[in-house]
This record gives structure tokens, sequence and C-alpha cells, in this order.
């Protein structure tokens, strides 16, 4: 059975279409690659899955269950986290802060025990705390632990914001455009930080990119976007002889 | 943190009074990083707070303005989880208090024997304080959906509400209000419910139902997408919140000895705004910073008269100026942060440093 399955999606903004019959069948561990210009609905996919936008035709299962309704932490709750196309980290907490509240689903204790710091408080802040060090540590992230999450490089913040979904447990990953604002070089390394990560969380992911060159290399089934509407699927190399993707893409006539 | 204390190493000469100030920060910082002294400076202010009254150590006039000030570090404290920690705008806190005063003040005027009155003014204080928080209940609901300066407007119209159905219910006195309250809020209950709203909003703080709470002021969807739950943190902060204003308002009753729906308007509310935005957003040492600077300059200025409704305006657009998040705007004092999440990372690299058996270089 397919990891998530997403059928017949479609969202309106108003009168307008922003996806239009949107169909996915994820299996579990694969890499898959979203792509298609400006304003295609990319991110509206991302938004519908994840529960922001409440989908207007269609159904989103994950593991068989329906997704469409529920509330974006229910979701998360679930086992789908992602991150943001421009960062939306918590900008004035700390870096352990921000990963330690994405621990708030597998929290414990109540909230009388939070208010007198009594019973299963400690022990439980201890363990997120550590869980989320190491998952710091990880990411190379533990020296600026203490930092506040708005003063660390654009690179790291890109990388702790992965960290981040990741705290969550998810079993679905979804990264929107990762590679925003890196040169060439930034970018070998994130396909293999991806890669990485995928191998060691077990994870099945699902990305938007704009570089064709990340998409290419490390996706093993893409599917374009334009208006809303799919245009084209398959194996990258077939995507990228596709005369409809150059069009897109280029323009009519844009086929070399 | 720990701060570096060794001298600089730099050529310029040093001043002498550089060097002078340098030793007192040294001295200071010693003092903020011992711990140890926190319960010891809560005990000594516990005596105090028994010892002032009992043998008169300090005027009744000063006793008073003790009391006020307590009084307002707890209303302080409770907003900024509102307004300072979650980033909403709320401007009705005076409701919540009102909603306080008037339950304790039923109590002890209208249900209660003299004679017990002081014996259950604890538990008095206690309901006025339930009966606001299941208001803040109410109230947190419509939080839900709305945000920014929508939400203000509906606390906005919480508080007149709150001001004109009491002025409409005439048991509990209409417009004229309660007269005759005994004065049974002292230095000690106060003292004590102080450090109780201080201690119980900063462990909800440290918590990760507050972090959730200060994850909703920094990016709402984006907490929501980490799988807080943001509607049951909203409703914790705004219960927990109205639950100490009402606190303070059955004090604040007990010690006036009259309230009527006009003390309760959105210019008590504007007062705890002012004392919020003065101590700093997010933070309780500001918070009792604020509420302590505010109380006494408003009565260091009374000579001024009618003046000091002027100069004290004054002197907070000059702060909103060159200080705009307030006087510690989202900085905590390290008395007041939770010592196993101040050294949090301490712990952890000991603890790695132990399982691996090599230091970290």
């Amino acid at each position: 059975m397919a990891l998530l399955r997403a059928e017949h999606v479609t969202h309106y903004f108003g009168g307008l279409c922003a996806v239009s019959d949107f169909n996915l069948d994820l299996e579990q561990g694969e890499l898959v690659g979203i792509i298609g210009p400006n304003g295609a609905g990319k991110t509206t996919v991302f938004n519908l899955i994840t529960g922001v936008y409440k989908a207007s035709e269609g159904s989103i299962q994950l593991n068989g269950q329906e997704l469409v309704g529920r509330k974006p932490n229910a979701i998360t709750q679930m086992g789908i986290a992602r991150t943001f196309q421009n960062i939306r980290l918590f900008k004035d907490l700390t870096v352990m802060d921000n990963v330690r509240i994405a621990y708030y689903n597998g929290l414990k204790y109540s909230p009388w025990e939070s208010l007198l710091h009594i019973g299963r408080y400690r022990a439980q802040e201890e363990l997120y705390t550590n869980k989320a060090l190491d998952l710091l540590e990880f990411f190379k992230l533990d020296q600026f632990a203490d930092e506040l999450a708005k003063n660390l490089p654009y690179g790291s913040q890109r990388r702790l914001e992965i960290a981040r979904a990741l705290a969550t447990g998810p079993k679905l990953l979804l990264l929107d455009e990762p590679a925003a604002g890196m040169n060439p070089r930034e970018i070998e390394q994130l396909m293999e930080f991806i890669l990485w990560i995928r191998k060691e969380f077990s994870l099945t992911i699902l990305l938007i990119e704009h570089q064709m060159r990340l998409v290419m290399g490390i996706c093993e089934r893409l599917k374009v976007l334009d208006f809303g509407a799919t245009i084209a699927e398959g194996l990258p190399a077939e995507i990228r002889a596709n005369p409809k993707v150059l069009e897109a893409y280029l323009g009519e006539g844009g086929d070399q | 943190m720990i701060m570096d204390n060794t001298p600089s190493s730099t050529s310029t000469p040093v001043s002498k009074g550089h060097a002078l100030l340098e030793r007192w920060k040294m001295r200071w910082d010693r003092i903020a990083n011992n711990r140890k002294i926190f319960p010891i400076v809560l005990a000594v202010g516990f005596i105090l707070s028994i010892l002032v009254p009992k043998f008169g150590l300090v005027n009744e006039y000063v006793q008073l303005v003790i009391i006020y000030i307590g009084i307002n570090i707890i209303l302080t404290t409770s907003l900024n989880l509102i307004n300072g920690y979650m980033g909403e705008f709320s401007v009705g806190h005076a409701g919540f208090m009102a909603v306080g005063a008037y339950v304790s003040a039923i109590f002890t005027t209208k249900l209660l024997p003299e004679n017990l009155e002081a014996i259950y003014f604890p538990l008095v204080v206690l309901a006025g304080g339930i009966g606001a928080a299941l208001i803040g209940l109410l109230v947190s609901v419509p939080s839900f959906k709305t945000r920014g300066d929508y939400l203000a407007i509906v606390t906005l119209a919480f508080n007149m509400i709150v001001k004109s159905v009491i002025e409409n219910i005439e048991v509990i006195g209409g417009p004229r209000g309660i007269p005759g309250i005994a004065k049974l809020t002292t230095l000690p209950w106060t003292f004590f419910w102080t450090v109780l709203a201080i201690l119980v909003i900063r462990n909800f703080v440290y918590s990760n139902y507050g972090r959730g709470v200060q994850a909703i002021r920094e990016d709402e969807i984006a907490s929501d997408l980490m799988g807080v739950n943001t509607n049951r943190v909203k409703l914790l902060a705004f219960t927990l919140s109205s639950f100490f204003a009402g606190v303070a308002g059955a004090l604040f009753a007990h010690v006036l000895q009259f309230i009527s729906p006009k003390v309760f308007d959105i210019i008590k509310s504007t007062d705890v705004l002012i004392m919020v935005y003065l101590g700093g957003i997010g933070s309780i040492t500001g918070s009792i910073l604020g509420a302590t600077v505010y109380t006494v300059l408003l009565e260091v200025l009374r000579p001024f008269g009618m003046w000091r409704m002027v100069l004290m305006p004054l002197m907070l657009v000059l702060l909103m100026i060159f200080r705009p998040r307030g006087i510690m705007g989202l900085r905590e004092f390290r008395w007041l942060i939770p010592g196993f999440d101040l050294y949090a990372l301490k712990y952890w690299r000991a603890k790695k440093e132990v399982s691996h058996g090599t230091p970290a270089s």
C-alpha cells in the first residue's frame, strides 16, 4: 500500500483554480520531486497535504487514513513534517527551544504538572532536552544550542529547519525548495545531505525544487505542475526529454 | 551562561573608575550566578512582610504602596503571558480583575459571617481567581479564530461587557458598587500570592506548553505544523492569565475596601499594559521591574499634581524610542530560569564526555 495517496485533489482560491486533479502515489522510502514554474501550485500541494488549506475536492490519505479536514497539528502527529520555502523558524527562541517545541506531540505531562514542575515534568523535560541536543549534534548545530535562531548563518538555519521537522518524528518529510539561495557547491552538499537523512531516519521524501541540478540528481520520480495541472510525470530522464515540460519552462517553440 | 571575568589583556590603560565598575560587575555576576541565594531572598522577604506591619517598621502609606506593587506585579506578569509570551494584544485585563474582585467581595460581604472572613480569606481569593479563570476560558474561544488587532477588539469589548453587566445587576450594587469591604489584604498575603503568581507563570513558560505559547508569537502556522496544539495552548494561557488577574482583583478589592464598575474600566487595563511594555515583553523579570518602577514613579511624582499624568507618559514615549522592547524585553534574570533549563547544555556535554570517555576538543 502506498504511504501517501492523493486522489483527484483540487483546490480553488475564490474562483481561481490553484491545483486541479492532482494525483500522487508515494511508496515507503521513495524520493519524489515536484517541479514547475513559479505559481504552478507546488507549495499549495504541500499546504493541502499538511492541512494548512482544506482541499476543495478529492482525498489525501496517509497509510489509508484520510487527511483532508484534519488540523495541521493532527496531521503532523500522524507522521508528516515539512520545511518552508522562506525559512520559518521561531526566530526569537533559542536553537534548542526550536527543536524542543517540535517534541510537543509526545508530551507526557499534564498542564498541572507543568505549572508546579512536579510529577513527570522533570524526567520528560530532561528526556526531550537531551533528545533535542542529540539531534542538534547530529546536524552539527549543538555549538549553537543556546543562540537565538535568528543569529544563525543562513545555511545553518536551513539545517535547523530540517532538524526541527525531524524532531516531530515523521515518516514523510516534505521539503519546500531546500536549495533556495544556495550556490552550486552548497547544492552538491545538500544533495548528499538529503540522501543521508533519508537513510538515517528511514524517511520518504517529497520535495519541491527549482534547481534542475538537484532534482535531476537525486529524485527517483518527478511530477511537473503548470498552472495547477499535472503536465508530466516519470523518471528524470523522461522529464528532461518531454516537450511539454520544455514548453512550460521555456515558452512555446522553446525546444531546440 | 557564565560570564568570562578574566581581565582583558588589551594594552589600553584602564581608568580607575572603569576598574571599579568592572569589580562591581564581577561581584554582581557572582550574585546573579549563585542560585542558592534565591530561596534565601524569598524567605527573608516573607519574614520581612510579617515583621514590617507588626512592628511598624515603615509607615502605613509605604506599606500600602508595597501592597499595590505586589498586586501590580501579579497583574503585569499575568498579562505578559498573553501580550508578551503569546504575542497577542489583550486590552481587557481589568475585566478579569473585576470578576475576581466582585466574586471575592460578594463572599466576604454577603456570604461569609464576619468573624470567619480572615480565616477564609485565602479561599476567597482563590474563588475570585477561579471565577475569572472560567471567564478567561470563554474569552479564549474567539482567540482560536481571531488574531492581532481583531482579538484586541474582542478583549476590549469583553472589558466593556463586564463593566456594563456589573452596572446592571442591582444585587451587587449596580453602578454604586460594593462598599464596606473588610481590609483583609495584608502584606504577608500579598507577598505569598505575588510569589505564587511569579513562580507558577515562570514554571508554565519553561515547559513545553509555555514554549508552544512562545512559538505562537513567533509563527502560529509553523508552530501548528510542528505539532503544537495551538487551541489547547491558547486556552491554557488565557485561563492561567485570567486566574491571576482574578487573584489580583480579589486582593485589590480587599485593600481598596470599596469597588465599583468604574474602577475596572479601560483606563485600568491601560495601566497594566503600560507596566507590561515598560518592563519588557516576554520577561518575568521585566514584569516585576515594570510594575515596581511604574507604581513607585506614580507615587514619587504625586507632588506634581496633574502634571504627573503628563510626565509619566512622556517618560514612556522616551522609553519606547530608546528601548522599544522595554527594560528587559525577551531577557530573563538568571535566578528566574529553572536551573535544569539554564544548564541543560552543560549537563548534556558532561553526559557525552562520560559516555564517550573522551573530552570534547
